[in-house]
């Protein structure tokens, strides 16, 4: 009945210890694998056959690869190709995960925020690192927009690096805060089933109304499931957009 | 001088590899562009797509803008009053500064505002 008890960690077994940290594989652990073979079956096991007219699952690998391409070329030109297998495998893995943890007695892994935040941390620290090797110091143009007067730069540039290092925190909060928000209200209205149902029949008959929500919910989850997998995709692109041309 | 001989090797090296890769991404998207000929073969990256498939995810979007700029502003304020021993003075201004970065930033990702300046020198 505890709406959160479905995001508890649980060790399976121990490998070892970093100082006073346990290193252990836990049901997190397992579920991101699964969706590392869930992935790897889409991407090599369907497209082995090579099929010029493509059967079902090659089609969903071959759109998938099209849906994300097209994403990063339109919003951080074709110089961006460059990152495709960094945004690919983020879309691809955010998905796998969301979509894993919406099938009943899973474990949802984008609901924690230690791996959201790394996730993010990871394209953040990309961006600044490639940011500097490809621009060297005209990277800062990125906190300095032309045509401002010069009494007003300084509060401008600050207020700037502070927006540029809001993004990890805005980006990983936003995945991780709407998967929590909707397994949490999911689990709150199926248990509103069960508790009219001790009222007895006309108890029962009331929990059709949470029991039709439940429903709605659920689909909304899977639209909710996949539109932040492309979110997350979508401002990676934007942000390595920025990496590649600053100052504009 | 050894040393600088060699690290410009490198970075000819690291150019020439750069060089190697977008020439066959460019070889790759023409022979694409004939596959496709609606897909601009060497796009210049043009408007920002607005990642607002649904009026919900568009609404989280801006919130967690906001959200995050006040707590990044108020993590660096914590921050700097911990080292400086300047308590309160650096949790103000820098909740005030995240609050404008909050803002800023649901202004662009609205497209309220063009990202950064309007006048984009051709460089």
């Amino acid at each position: 009945m505890d709406p959160i008890h479905q995001f508890q960690i649980k060790n399976f077994f121990t490998f070892g210890k970093i100082g006073a940290a346990e290193i252990a594989f836990t049901n997190s652990a397992l579920f991101m694998l699964i969706a590392l073979a869930v992935i790897t079956w889409l991407m090599i096991g369907a497209t082995a056959s090579r099929a010029l007219v493509p059967g079902r699952m090659q089609s969903i690998a071959e759109i998938s690869y099209e849906f994300v391409a097209n994403t990063l070329r339109s919003s951080a030109g074709s110089e961006g190709m460059k990152f495709f297998p960094l945004v690919f495998s983020l879309f691809m893995f955010i998905l796998a995960v969301n979509v894993i943890g919406l099938i009943p007695y899973t474990f949802t892994v984008t609901s924690h925020i230690i791996v959201t935040a790394s996730l993010a941390l990871l394209v953040f620290t990309i961006v600044i690192v490639y940011g500097f090797w490809k621009n060297g110091l005209r990277f800062f143009k990125l906190f300095a927009p032309s045509g401002i007067p010069i009494y007003l730069m300084p509060l401008i540039v600050l207020i700037e690096v502070m927006s540029f290092l809001s993004r990890p925190l805005s980006h990983s909060l936003r995945l991780f805060a709407n998967m929590l928000a909707g397994h949490i209200t999911l689990k709150v209205f199926a248990g509103f089933i069960t508790m009219l149902g001790a009222f007895g029949f006309f108890g029962w008959l009331g929990a059709i109304v949470p029991f039709a929500l439940v429903v709605a919910v659920t689909a909304l989850e899977f639209l909710v499931a996949f539109l932040q997998a492309y979110v997350f995709a979508i401002l990676t692109c934007i942000y390595l957009n920025d990496a590649i041309h600053p100052g504009h | 001088m050894a040393d600088d001989a060699r690290d410009k090797a490198d970075r000819d090296q690291a150019t020439a590899d750069e060089a190697a890769l977008s020439a066959r991404l460019r070889d790759l998207g023409e022979r694409l562009g004939r596959h496709h000929p609606d897909r601009p073969s060497d796009g210049e990256p043009g408007q920002r797509p607005s990642a607002d498939a649904s009026a919900m995810a568009r609404g989280f979007r801006l919130s967690t803008e906001l959200v995050a700029g006040v707590l990044a502003g108020a993590g660096i304020g914590w921050l700097l009053d911990r080292w400086l021993g300047s308590s309160p003075l650096g949790m103000i201004v820098f909740l005030l500064l995240g609050f404008v970065a909050g803002v800023l930033n649901v202004m662009r990702s609205a497209g309220v505002i063009p990202t950064n300046t309007p006048a984009r020198p051709k460089d």
